[in-house]
């Protein structure tokens, strides 16, 4: 009879915990969505110029339909009054069709429900590779370059990162280690600053590598002599990127380690006679993997933000030399759509990691 | 926190150098802000070829030839209206008037020049003074390099004279230097005399000329595409990059700690508001917005220095900020505070905000480069302030002209070093204060 009694207390309060997850994971998913939704809201505005852009996109309306009626031979005959007319009836149905007609205030709104709803729509001026003008197009088709260079980059940095950081704080205060640590410095300086030093050195002046770019023009036929062209190009962005970030975290972590290291279950561990092996997966890394994952996924969404300025110098053609072109253009749609790409990657990595912790931290568990 | 944790610094040697780069580039910059009135500087660097004629054209500095083997030539100038310029003037008649002037120089470069070009200014009410030029070489051969008229105000460019080119055979500045007895062009060394002889047809009719042979390097820094010294723009980039550096990691720093504290000390709604803003903050993608601030609206250093402090005072350190102050809140001598009846600006002010100085100072000191490299990299997109010269702008002319094709090295890799020096300072120093304020990483 106790027993049973413990029995549903224990299934009671396991219900409780899965209830108030339950309640924490929807208030979370409702504040995320919130603040995705003024992110872009505040980033149409600020690509509409606060409807500016409307203007400037009037007047070519207005320009190109009297191109189109002073061009059109059948509307010779009519008489300038006439042909006024047409004009403003020409204008005013353009408009409508584009939706120019209602306040800006209106349709920033409608702009909004379509983003969220990844309804991208279609660029003003900018077309994709292949001709098209949906926007959606334009991005699938640089994101992959974006990706596979900042992709590789940052899992090469983090792993790497995370197992030199290992080793050294097993011998802290050794050579390598006081190495790192001076060098730690170095990410002061962004990728692309470095990025310029290398291209200096090893296209400019040794000329062994190319300057920017993906592959070379023309890209070869061959399958694999294309993926060695792209490996060939992407030599130089990966060390910039890797000079830029790599001390800091190999630093930053070693000191996450060793702070951890110093705690007294891992000295009785120690005490125990444990291999550091064991020590390290048992006593280390155990309790660190919440902070080593949430960084992780953080750092995979912050890690293309730089990519404007870092494509644009090595001309590599992914989603950021979009980004810039789409602002020279005044393609709002353009900007709009990275834009809602990257809140909702970034919202759902939030997301995720909050019911993840939910999980492994008691703290939140009690509520 | 008191004086003794400063002077620890001087244990670390790699903060006492630091230390030493960021005052001299203070002093570089009150010595350039003191030296080179900002109006005046401004004015010259947007001046254009008026300004900057005298100066060779994307040149490097001189001090290049201390490495060099081959030595390049330095700018020659000579200027008629110059002290100690012979001028011999022989009245032929009434009207008619002969001018001859000579100039001589030592030439020693192992290079050629760059080009070769006078500029005449006369005075005259119908007939213009005639001019011969004679080019006498270090081995007695003397070239007839132009007869022509001038006007008021006449530029000729004797590089750029075809029918000369076609006559000598190569441009002039390489066919008048170079030394005819040697298979490879080289320029013969020793004294050349460039004679200008010159009738005037009117009794008040005179001219005077300025006549520049354009060397290979110039001055401390070299020049750009048009003829600028780059020594103004890297100096007036340094109080520039450090004004916006400092300001923004001092203004965005303060306000981030004030708003962490305010919110942590009331709780409640203050809070929930704070971390709302802080969540969508962390959604809009700054770069980009303050991309789009450039573009679209201005390109003023302030306007987006303004922007930057906006979107970083509710950045990811609030949070941070905010779980020291709610371990902060629930210490003893907060409540004791609370006992006498201290008000809560009191208590944010003078308890919890002196409490977190340790891990702000580090932090602000970090920001710093981070900052002066933000508007370097708006500046490296062509986005930089369109009046004042900054390093980042340097680096997008250098770029924008191809000065890495033609090995142009030095106008990249100048401004580039001021950032590395300016970035590579503050980081240093933040990472020994660091571990000086927080003495768990002390030793590690």
């Amino acid at each position: 009879m106790a027993q049973l009694a413990q029995h549903d207390l224990k299934r009671q309060a396991q219900l409780d915990t899965l209830k108030r997850i339950g309640k924490y994971t929807i208030i979370r998913f409702f504040i995320l969505f919130f603040a995705v939704a003024v992110g872009i809201y505040l980033t149409i505005l600020v690509a509409n110029m606060g409807g500016y852009v409307d203007e400037i996109q009037r007047a070519e309306i207005r320009e190109n339909i009297a191109i189109q009626i002073s061009m059109n031979p059948e509307y010779k005959k009519l008489s300038t009054e006439e042909r006024k007319q047409l004009q403003e009836k020409l204008v005013v149905l353009e408009e409508e069709r584009l939706g120019l007609n209602q306040p800006f205030i209106i349709r920033s709104f409608n702009y909004l429900k379509d983003a969220l709803t990844l309804n991208l729509g279609r660029a003003k001026n900018m077309t994709s590779d292949s001709g098209s003008r949906q926007v959606k197009l334009i991005i699938l088709e640089r994101l992959p370059a974006t990706v596979l260079l900042f992709g590789t980059s940052f899992l090469i940095n983090f792993i790497a990162s995370l197992f030199l950081a290992l080793m050294l704080s097993r011998r802290y205060g050794s050579f390598w280690d006081r190495f790192v640590v001076a060098l730690s410095p170095t990410s002061a300086a962004p990728g692309w600053f470095y990025g310029i030093f290398l291209i200096v050195i090893f296209a400019a002046w040794l000329r062994v590598l190319p300057y920017g770019g993906m592959v070379d023009a023309p890209p070869p036929e061959d399958p694999l002599k294309y993926a060695l062209s792209v490996a060939e190009h992407m030599v130089l962005p990966l060390l910039a990127l890797a000079i830029s970030s790599i001390f800091l975290s190999i630093y930053s972590w070693r000191t996450f380690f060793l702070i951890y290291s110093s705690e007294d279950y891992v000295e009785m561990a120690k005490a125990k006679g444990l291999t550091d092996r064991t020590i390290e997966r048992r006593y280390i890394l155990r309790p660190t993997l919440p902070t080593i994952v949430t960084n992780f996924a953080l750092s995979a969404i912050a890690v293309w933000l730089g990519a404007i300025i870092f494509e644009t110098v090595f001309n590599w053609p992914g989603i950021g030399r979009v980004y810039f072109q789409a602002i020279g253009l005044f393609d709002t749609a353009v900007i709009v759509g990275t834009t809602v790409l990257y809140a909702y990657l970034l919202a759902i990595t939030v997301f995720l990691l909050d019911i993840v912790y939910a999980f492994i931290d008691p703290r939140v568990k009690i509520g | 926190m008191n004086l003794n944790q400063f002077r620890d610094i001087t244990r670390y040697p790699s903060a006492v150098v630091a230390l030493v780069i960021i005052l001299i580039l203070v002093g570089v910059s009150i010595y350039t802000v003191i030296a080179l009135p900002y109006q005046e500087s401004v004015t010259k660097w947007r001046g254009g070829d008026m300004v900057w004629q005298d100066n060779p054209r994307g040149v490097p500095p001189t001090w290049i030839n201390l490495v060099r083997s081959k030595k390049l030539p330095e700018t020659i100038v000579y200027r008629s209206t110059d002290e100690g310029v012979e001028k011999q003037i022989t009245p032929l008649d009434k009207e008619l008037t002969d001018i001859f002037m000579s100039f001589q120089f030592e030439y020693t470069a192992d290079e050629f020049p760059q080009e070769i070009i006078l500029f005449f200014t006369s005075t005259y009410e119908k007939k213009a003074p005639y001019i011969s030029l004679i080019w006498k070489t270090p081995d007695g051969r003397e070239i007839s390099i132009g007869d022509f008229a001038i006007e008021k105000t006449y530029t000729r460019r004797i590089s750029q004279d075809d029918q000369l080119t076609k006559k000598l055979g190569a441009p002039a500045e390489v066919a008048l230097f170079a030394d005819p007895n040697s298979e490879e062009p080289a320029p013969l060394k020793g004294t050349y005399t460039l004679e200008i002889a010159g009738i005037t047809f009117e009794p008040e009719s005179a001219f005077e000329v300025k006549s520049i042979i354009f060397g290979k390097v110039y001055g401390m820094a070299g020049t750009d595409h048009l003829r600028r010294d780059l020594m103004l723009g890297l100096l007036w980039g340094t109080p520039v990059a450090l004004a916006f550096g400092l300001l923004a990691a001092v203004i965005t720093s303060v306000l981030t700690m004030t708003i962490a504290a305010t919110g942590a000390w009331f709780g409640g709604w203050v809070d929930g508001v704070i971390q709302r803003v802080t969540e969508i903050n962390m959604m809009l993608p700054v770069l980009p917005i303050l991309i789009m601030i450039g573009v679209f609206y201005s390109r003023s250093l302030w306007v987006i220095l303004g922007f930057v402090i906006l979107l970083s005072i509710f950045g990811a350190s609030i949070k941070s900020f905010r779980a020291i102050f709610m371990q902060e809140r629930e210490a003893g001598y907060i409540q004791a505070a609370q006992a006498y009846g201290a008000s809560n600006g009191r208590i944010i002010l003078r308890y919890l905000i002196p409490r977190i100085i340790p891990v702000l100072i580090p932090s602000l000191v970090v920001l710093i480069p981070s900052f002066v490299f933000l508007e370097a990299s708006l500046a490296v997109l062509g986005l930089g302030d369109p009046v004042m010269p900054t390093w980042g702008k340097i680096i997008n002319d250098a770029r924008t002209n191809g000065a890495l094709l033609k090995g142009q090295y030095y106008w990249v890799l100048e401004p580039s070093f001021m950032l590395m020096l300016t970035g590579f300072s503050f980081a240093m120093l933040g990472f020994a204060l660091d571990r000086i304020f927080n003495p768990r990483l002390r030793g590690m």
